[in-house]
């Protein structure tokens, strides 16, 4: 017997309805357990006073800015590598085995545990190269985390420009750097910021690379050159609740990274509409 | 004879078929000349070889000489932007870059470095006037070019190029997708600008190339069977297959 199209229908959306709250409403648990366990302990005392007792008292100020400098860091060191390449894959090369090397090798970098590279890291940047814990060290091994997600996100974002756009802007006398500058870019824009915002997110809750390479001692005042060593709010969360330091601070830490990177992710998607109002 | 293109003996292959064989062709300034033909007959290749958007395409190779007001097209020493702007095409389906009417117009001449804005302007106002849209979007030139309709978005398209102040206006199929309204616009545009420059004009439509142009060639399958005054060509033709194409026999 043939079951009736509108059951059919109505089932399908009921499971369609019931997968896709079971998914935003486990992230919403989530994400309201960590603001209520942890939004009472953040007052201003708590973000802008230094720790005492390895964080059981005292505030994360520290912490948040030496956090700030990693992720600034590995941002400003990964945009323009990863978006040049994917420009470099996109607009200045036909696909050949140098493209499909390039892109496998993004690939095969994705897919390495974080803690790879922070052990690389560890070896090249701190010891090998003599930056020590550090910002510097940190940021670099952060940014070669991020340069896959980056590269493969750009290099979509690209390709979904129309090739009827590039045609007409040759068409009108442009140069290569010129259509990459004036229509690729700002039409693929969006993607390309995706990619930035979704690599940021990640070094935000990184811990495994940032140990290895930024340090886990805590500071006791404000970082002030890229050659100090910090602890970044992932791992400063982590060590509080591994240690039972201090619960409330734990969580406290934690709010203000799932804060962070709300933020972060609204502050960019604002900006780029900002520009992009140009573009339609 | 006052030739503004001259193709001699010029030849075109992609990855070594050939597309285009031997064409004598000297297309007249302040003319317009159609080119018709059917499908596949090499008559968009010819077009986008006067500009060099073939190049985009892998594989190409080019024999013969092809010269534009004098200067060798396909010479090493070509710039091929400037080749471009000399040379301004119009593409069959219209495609407004992502930005406002505006922006549009005056891409070409940013790419130039001007800046003035009353220069701008008034390359925006010419334009627009030349190409039979200005009364149209006068008060909308904020808006996105692609929520104008299809005929005024080819209008764009048009002033767009006309605002490279061309030597030579390539239009591949312009009124393709367009209705008849439009089509009448674009014609009209193209008589007021023949006295200002050189209009070549590929199209499927016979009776566009009979109504709207002084001289039409005739290609197929890769080769010129002929060319004359537009009046010549669809009255007594020397080629029996010309005949036969305007008469709707083939293609």
């Amino acid at each position: 017997m043939r079951i009736p199209p509108k059951v059919v229908h109505y089932s399908v959306l009921t499971f369609l309805w019931a997968v896709t709250l079971g998914t935003v409403g486990t992230l919403c648990v989530i994400i309201g357990w960590v603001l209520v366990k942890g939004l009472p302990a953040i007052t201003p005392g708590f973000l802008f006073s230094a720790p005492e007792g390895a964080g059981r008292e005292g505030g994360i100020f520290p912490v948040i800015v030496g956090t700030l400098w990693v992720i600034l860091g590995a941002v400003l060191i990964a945009t323009p590598l990863g978006v040049g390449t994917s420009i470099f894959l996109v607009e200045y090369t036909r696909e050949n085995w140098v493209t499909r090397v390039i892109r496998f090798g993004a690939d095969c970098l994705a897919g390495i545990p974080s803690i790879i590279f922070g052990l690389f890291g560890y070896v090249f940047f701190v010891v090998a190269l003599g930056f020590r814990w550090s910002i510097l060290s940190g940021a670099l091994t952060l940014a070669l985390m991020s340069l896959p997600t980056i590269i493969r996100t750009s290099e979509v974002a690209l390709r979904a420009v129309p090739p009827q756009y590039r045609e007409v802007s040759y068409a009108l006398g442009a140069t290569r750097w010129q259509m990459v500058l004036r229509v690729v870019i700002p039409g693929s824009l969006p993607g390309i910021v995706t990619g930035i915002v979704l690599a940021m997110g990640r070094s935000m809750s990184e811990t495994a690379a940032v140990i290895f390479t930024a340090g886990t001692v805590l500071p006791d005042s404000v970082p002030t050159s890229p050659g100090d060593s910090v602890r970044t709010l992932a791992v400063h969360f982590y060590l509080l609740a591994v240690e039972g330091l201090s619960e409330k601070n734990a969580f406290g830490t934690a709010a203000i990274l799932v804060l962070s990177i709300l933020v972060i992710n609204v502050g960019a998607y604002t900006l780029m509409h900002r520009f992009l109002a140009r573009y339609r | 004879m006052n030739a503004i293109i001259e193709a001699r003996g010029f030849g075109v292959s992609y990855g070594g078929s050939a597309v285009l064989r031997g064409v004598d062709l000297a297309i007249r300034r302040n003319k317009i000349t159609a080119i018709i033909g059917p499908a596949g007959s090499g008559k968009t290749t010819f077009l986008r070889c006067i500009n060099r958007l073939s190049d985009l395409a892998p594989g190409l190779g080019v024999t013969g000489g092809l010269s534009l007001d004098g200067r060798d097209v396909y010479a090493t020493e070509t710039d091929v932007a400037d080749l471009r702007r000399r040379a301004g095409m119009v593409f069959a389906v219209p495609i407004p870059l992502p930005r406002s009417v505006y922006e549009n117009v005056v891409f070409g001449p940013k790419l130039l470095g001007v800046r003035s804005r009353a220069k701008l302007d008034e390359i925006v106002e010419r334009t627009l006037r030349a190409a039979v849209l200005w009364e149209e979007v006068k008060d909308r030139l904020n808006v996105s070019g692609l929520k104008l309709s299809g005929g005024q978005q080819q209008r764009l398209c048009l002033a767009r190029t006309l605002a490279l102040e061309p030597q030579v206006l390539l239009l591949d199929e312009p009124c393709s997708g367009l209705d008849p309204i439009s089509t009448a616009k674009i014609e009209e545009a193209m008589q007021d600008l023949k006295s200002s420059l050189t209009v070549v004009l590929v199209t499927n439509n016979v009776k566009q190339a009979a109504r709207a142009s002084d001289r039409t060639a005739f290609f197929l399958m890769g080769e010129l069977v002929e060319e004359g005054p537009t009046a010549d060509i669809f009255t007594s033709p020397r080629d029996s297959r010309t005949n036969d194409y305007i008469v709707g026999r083939f293609g």
